[in-house]
């Protein structure tokens, strides 16, 4: 039997993201409730990007897990930045050409799993050297600067609405829809549930699974190219901190590590809980390392909360 | 008894794999070691001496206690994403306090190995995937690191530093220290009768309970083993670089991950071999050196690393299909 | 055919009677949920006997053999070892009392050596030199036992072939420290076995009664029974419906006992099978493998015992479906529902409709009216009971699970349906419901492939094969199909 708790357990991100939006608020005064929000919203957006692709493989089974994600966001932030060389008439090659290096980065991740039969953390660990080795030989050391074009897009709003968190919400709701509508997203959450009932229904798992990774592979790229128009640029160390967030926003939404179960709009609440604990802890001088302290314990307090379904 | 293989029914067919594989298994890592080391002797001779080997391997020792305490968790089919940050935070603990207030310093060291066990019993009591637990654990060993260490600094006790710049005779001290883990290892998860049983426990954990251990039991010890190897690693991490920093190892949760796999460890639990990991852990931190002996420009040096990993595993998936 | 190692009986009767009965259970009862595995079964065990436990499938002589070895705790009845009560029953409390199993599945420890293995069973072997005595606990009793043998006993397990990993968890259970050994519960003990080892094992099981080791032997091999034992339980539907003393039994007598329970019903499909070409032909691995022909509406049946390849067979056949030249629409359900079949996080409406996501969509999408709508019809016409479509299928009973089961394969397009004994552990009403809708889809046209290892179920179809060995044997047709044939068919080659 499953009981319902009277919440589901990826709404907690939200709650305690609202209540740190609150706390903060009332610290430093009324006026700046906006400007905090508005803050956790942009960088979160980004966080939510990469969460997307990566809930897609871990929903696709027990194991699977993509390491690689932050190289392949280097290596496609560098990749545009040198396609387009600073220059606006070149941002739709630029976005195509980031978009084409994470979807082949996703299928190699894939390939690697399948072919030599590794486990996919081992399989996505050396990608990502590789990965991270041709970002550094497109780059160098040196920072690429984004088009201005990029970065005015990046920080565009429309009457005080930032258009890119929209845009990434506008992407939430389709990763939802695909989830729940779409013959690949039903397959994708049944092969991740038991992969055997899945081939005894007629799935062809191998091409479900390839989708996921090449999809988690092009959001990351995705958020690449963004990011470096956000930033001012593409970095050597721009993706290091999606590693670890990018998994934990996806557990902390309510996607299940033991695979079938994914939640796209779980990942928004993870992603705002973590941006807005951090502007919070600032606000109160709280050093860094709390912070850190804090996430560790919540993510260990809701995967140990959260009830799962027993399966006979 | 080829008349007992011969009526066997078609579902028990399956594969003898030679013991030869086992041997190649740990084997191959080897041998990439071995011809890692050919490559640079006979492109710089003079590394062919105890300062030259000393200076190869000189970095390889915390990356080893690194992968063996991986290896006690990937034995019982879990995975530790927090290895590497708890590493860091020992090495905070280390340069702040084990000069000055050893006793204390010696306490933290056991309550925070006490917490790697209590993270075991919670592991295992509530039956939770390993990787999001070790995932916050990493978090939280972060966190204590930053709030002790906000930024580098402390100092490594005189004596520690010194032991770690020790020069034994006949090998290097990184030399002697891997191959007495690699035996200590041996003798304690290959060889003793609790070894056989720990193993048991990551392989067919029902037929060991029903033989009447307590598997969680064991697998708090284990969790604690863990604990107290990667301790040791920050140990001599802190000996080698004289500070602490909250960020000094995060690399060495997925290099100790994968020293365990090339070193013929899986993830499906009970088949691992320390000493596999330990040649494992000295080909991946002798990989960096041997691309710069090869003069591979710096910035296809970690994707070298990456194709040299694929190369190895290849390599057994290829030995394992032409044995079957 | 055996040479009778020992006559059985003949040194039986003295000693029964001056022993207590070593294990001594009464009404012992056993349910999981609504199904009852064990319904009140009386068995007893003297020093030194050979009982032999015989039954069909799902008979409740794993679960009996699981109450006894501690490893399943009883719902009730009583339980005596030695004369005395004993109250809460465990694994390591049978293994203190010198009870030993060998388990169906094995449960040896396969990244371990056979010594190695040997080590989790003894506490006593430890410090230095435990390796090398370990190999001279087992080696000896190997040796005894399968005599050249030729196991290294340092190669892990999962390196051995399956039937020399048999060998090594019986000799395990022969061994002894410490503890003295008492009994020791083989299940299936020969599945794995060769012809001369299975002669070995069964020499050797006389032998140890002589040393006053009492034995319980349970294994579809009638002969093996017939050779060893000193008396024979059969059981049927989880209670014990006949004892007798093996002296003077025969097979036939046997077959009968089980066979008798089972009141053969008036056969159902009468039909001849059409002269039809058939829509699929699946050829054997080799000749003793026949040929398999499905025909438009037709019902083909799959006997013999439990693994002895059919669902092997029946897992090419599904594969091979969808490749063949003019592919045909396959659907399979699956019997072992909670890991091949349910997808456990999901409601009754999701796992009905996973099979027939294509015919639900609309531009792209899936409708969810039409999905709706296709689950409410077909969880109605199988009368799945559940609250509504949306509820989870866990909180289903196992015969609701299965009947949703069956309605994803029949609401979907498929032309051929491929059965993996999916009634076991369900209800008696649920089955007739079940039955009655698949001759229904028959009639329609639609074909069937039914692995079945109750009898009684395959009296529904209109061609049987029934296999053996691995392979597809016998073949029996429309009026030849009765459950005498069948069994006659499935243990008619062993040891003959």
């Amino acid at each position: 039997m499953t009981r319902r708790l009277s919440l589901a357990p990826w709404t907690y991100g939200f709650i305690v993201a609202l209540a740190m939006w609150a706390a903060t608020t009332a610290y430093s005064g009324f006026g700046s409730a906006g400007a905090t929000l508005s803050g956790a919203l942009a960088f979160g957006a980004f966080s939510v990007l990469v969460g997307t692709g990566q809930m897609f493989v871990v929903a696709s089974g027990p194991g699977n897990i993509d390491l690689s994600v932050p190289s392949v966001l280097t290596l496609a932030a560098y990749l545009s930045m040198t396609v387009m060389q600073g220059s606006d008439g070149m941002l739709l090659p630029g976005l195509a050409a980031a978009l084409a290096v994470g979807t082949v980065a996703g299928a190699a991740n894939f390939l690697a799993i399948v072919a030599l039969r590794l486990p996919p953390i081992i399989a996505t660990l050396a990608w990502s050297f590789v990965f991270q080795s041709l970002a550094y030989n497109l780059g160098g050391q040196a920072t690429l600067k984004p088009p201005a074009g990029l970065s005015r897009f990046t920080a565009m709003s429309l009457g005080g609405v930032q258009l890119m968190p929209v845009a990434v919400m506008v992407l939430t709701l389709v990763a939802m829809v695909a989830l729940k509508r779409t013959v690949w997203g039903r397959q994708l959450l049944a092969t991740g549930q038991s992969e055997p009932a899945a081939r005894l229904a007629g799935i062809g798992v191998g091409r479900v699974r390839l989708a996921a990774y090449m999809l988690c592979g092009t959001t990351a790229a995705l958020a690449g190219f963004l990011l470096a128009g956000f930033s001012g640029g593409a970095a050597l160390n721009m993706g290091d901190a999606y590693l670890m967030e990018s998994i934990a926003v996806v557990v902390l939404g309510g996607t299940s590590v033991a695979g079938g179960q994914a939640n796209a709009v779980g990942i928004w609440g993870a992603a705002l809980f973590f941006n807005l604990m951090a502007t919070m802890l600032n606000t109160f001088g709280i050093q860094a390392g709390v912070r850190f302290l804090l996430t560790g314990a919540l993510i260990i307090l809701i995967v140990a909360l959260v009830p799962r379904p027993r399966v006979r | 008894m080829s008349d007992a293989a011969a009526r066997v029914p078609a579902r028990f067919s399956s594969q003898a794999r030679p013991a030869l594989l086992n041997v190649l298994q740990v084997g191959l890592p080897a041998i990439a070691l071995l011809v890692m080391l050919a490559i640079i002797f006979s492109i710089r001779p003079a590394a062919m001496s105890y300062f030259g080997v000393h200076l190869l391997f000189k970095l390889s020792v915390p990356l080893v206690f690194a992968a063996l305490a991986q290896m006690m968790v990937i034995m019982l089919g879990d995975i530790d994403l927090s290895n590497g940050a708890f590493v860091g935070l020992i090495t905070c603990v280390t340069a702040l306090y084990l000069s000055d207030a050893p006793a204390f310093a010696v306490l933290c060291y056991l309550v925070l190995v006490a917490a790697y066990a209590g993270f075991g019993l919670l592991i295992h009591s509530r039956q939770l995937p390993s990787i999001i637990v070790t995932l916050g654990m990493s978090f939280i060993w972060l966190g204590m690191a930053v709030i002790l260490l906000p930024a580098p600094g402390g100092s490594a006790p005189a004596w520690l530093a010194a032991f770690m710049s020790w020069q034994p005779p006949l090998m290097p001290l990184s030399i002697w220290l891997a191959l007495l883990a690699a035996l200590a290892g041996h003798l304690v998860i290959s060889r003793s009768s609790y070894g056989a049983v720990l193993r048991g426990a990551g392989g067919n954990p029902r037929a060991v309970e029903r033989a009447g251990w307590s598997v969680i039991g064991i697998r708090v010890a284990v969790y604690a083993a863990a604990g107290v190897l990667a301790c040791l690693a920050g140990l001599t991490l802190t000996g080698l670089t004289t500070s602490g920093d909250a960020n000094v190892a995060p690399a060495y949760t997925l290099l100790g991950v994968g020293a365990v796999i090339l070193g013929g460890g899986s993830f499906t639990g009970g088949v691992v071999s320390p000493v596999g990991t330990v040649i494992g852990a000295l080909t991946l931190s002798l990989a960096g050196s041997l691309l710069s002996f090869l003069q591979v420009p710096p910035t296809w040096q970690i994707g070298a690393q990456g194709v040299i990993l694929f190369l190895v595993l290849a390599g057994r998936v290829l030995l394992s299909e032409r044995t079957r | 055919m055996m040479n009778n190692p020992t006559p059985p009986g003949t040194d039986a009767a003295p000693r029964a009677d001056s022993d207590i009965a070593f294990i001594e259970v009464r009404d012992v009862r056993k349910s999981y949920d609504a199904v009852h595995a064990l319904g009140g079964v009386d068995f007893h065990l003297k020093p030194g006997e050979v009982v032999g436990l015989v039954g069909h499938n799902g008979a409740g002589k794993s679960t009996l053999m699981n109450v006894l070895a501690g490893t399943v705790e009883r719902s009730s009845g009583d339980f005596n070892l030695g004369g005395h009560p004993i109250g809460p029953w465990s694994a390591a409390l049978a293994q203190q009392a010198g009870l030993r199993c060998i388990f169906q599945e094995l449960s040896l420890c396969t990244n371990l050596t056979a010594a190695e293995n040997t080590r989790i069973v003894h506490r006593p072997l430890r410090g230095i030199g435990w390796r090398r005595r370990a190999r001279h606990m087992i080696g000896p009793v190997l040796d005894e036992i399968f005599p050249g043998h030729g196991i290294d006993l340092d190669r892990k397990v999962a390196d051995l072939p399956i039937g020399e990993r048999q060998m090594v968890e019986i000799a395990r259970a022969f061994t002894q420290t410490d503890i003295g050994l008492r009994c020791v519960i083989l299940d299936e003990p020969t599945s794995a076995l060769g012809h001369e080892a299975t002669e070995q094992l069964l020499a050797h099981i006389r032998r140890a009664a002589g040393r006053g080791i009492a034995c319980i032997l349970i294994t579809h091999r009638l002969n093996e029974i017939l050779a060893v034992c000193d008396r024979t339980v059969v059981m049927v539907d989880g209670k014990v419906v006949a004892e007798r003393q093996t002296a003077g039994l025969s097979r036939s007598a046997l077959v009968e006992l089980m066979g008798s329970i089972e009141r053969p019903r008036e056969r159902t499909a009468g039909k001849i099978a059409s002269v039809a070409a058939p829509v699929m032909r699946h050829a054997g691995r080799d000749a003793a493998d026949l040929t398999i022909e499905v025909r438009k509406g037709e019902i083909i049946g799959f006997a013999g015992l439990d693994g002895h390849g059919q669902r092997e067979r029946l897992r090419a056949m599904f594969h091979a479906a969808r490749g063949q030249r003019q592919a045909l629409p396959g659907a399979y359900v699956a019997g072992d529902r909670g890991s091949e079949g349910v997808f456990a996080l999901w409601s009754i409406a999701d796992n009905l409709t996973i099979r027939s996501l294509n015919a639900l969509t609309r531009g792209g999408m899936i409708s969810s009216a039409a999905a709706r709508k296709l689950a409410g019809s077909w969880s109605d016409k199988l009368k799945v009971k559940a609250p509504s479509i949306d509820t989870p299928i866990l909180s289903l009973s196992g015969g609701n699970q299965q009947k949703v089961l069956f309605a994803r394969a029949l609401a979907s397009d498929a032309q051929i349906i491929f059965l993996d004994d999916p009634m076991r552990g369900v209800d008696v009403g649920t089955k007739q419901e079940v039955y009655r809708l698949i001759r229904a889809e028959a009639e329609r046209g639609r074909s069937f492939v039914w692995y079945s290892t109750e009898l009684e179920e395959l009296t529904n179809c209109e061609r049987i094969y029934v296999f053996r060995e691995g392979r597809a044997a016998t073949s029996l047709v429309g009026d030849a199909i009765d459950t005498g044939r069948i069994l006659q068919a499935s243990f008619g080659g062993e040891n003959v």
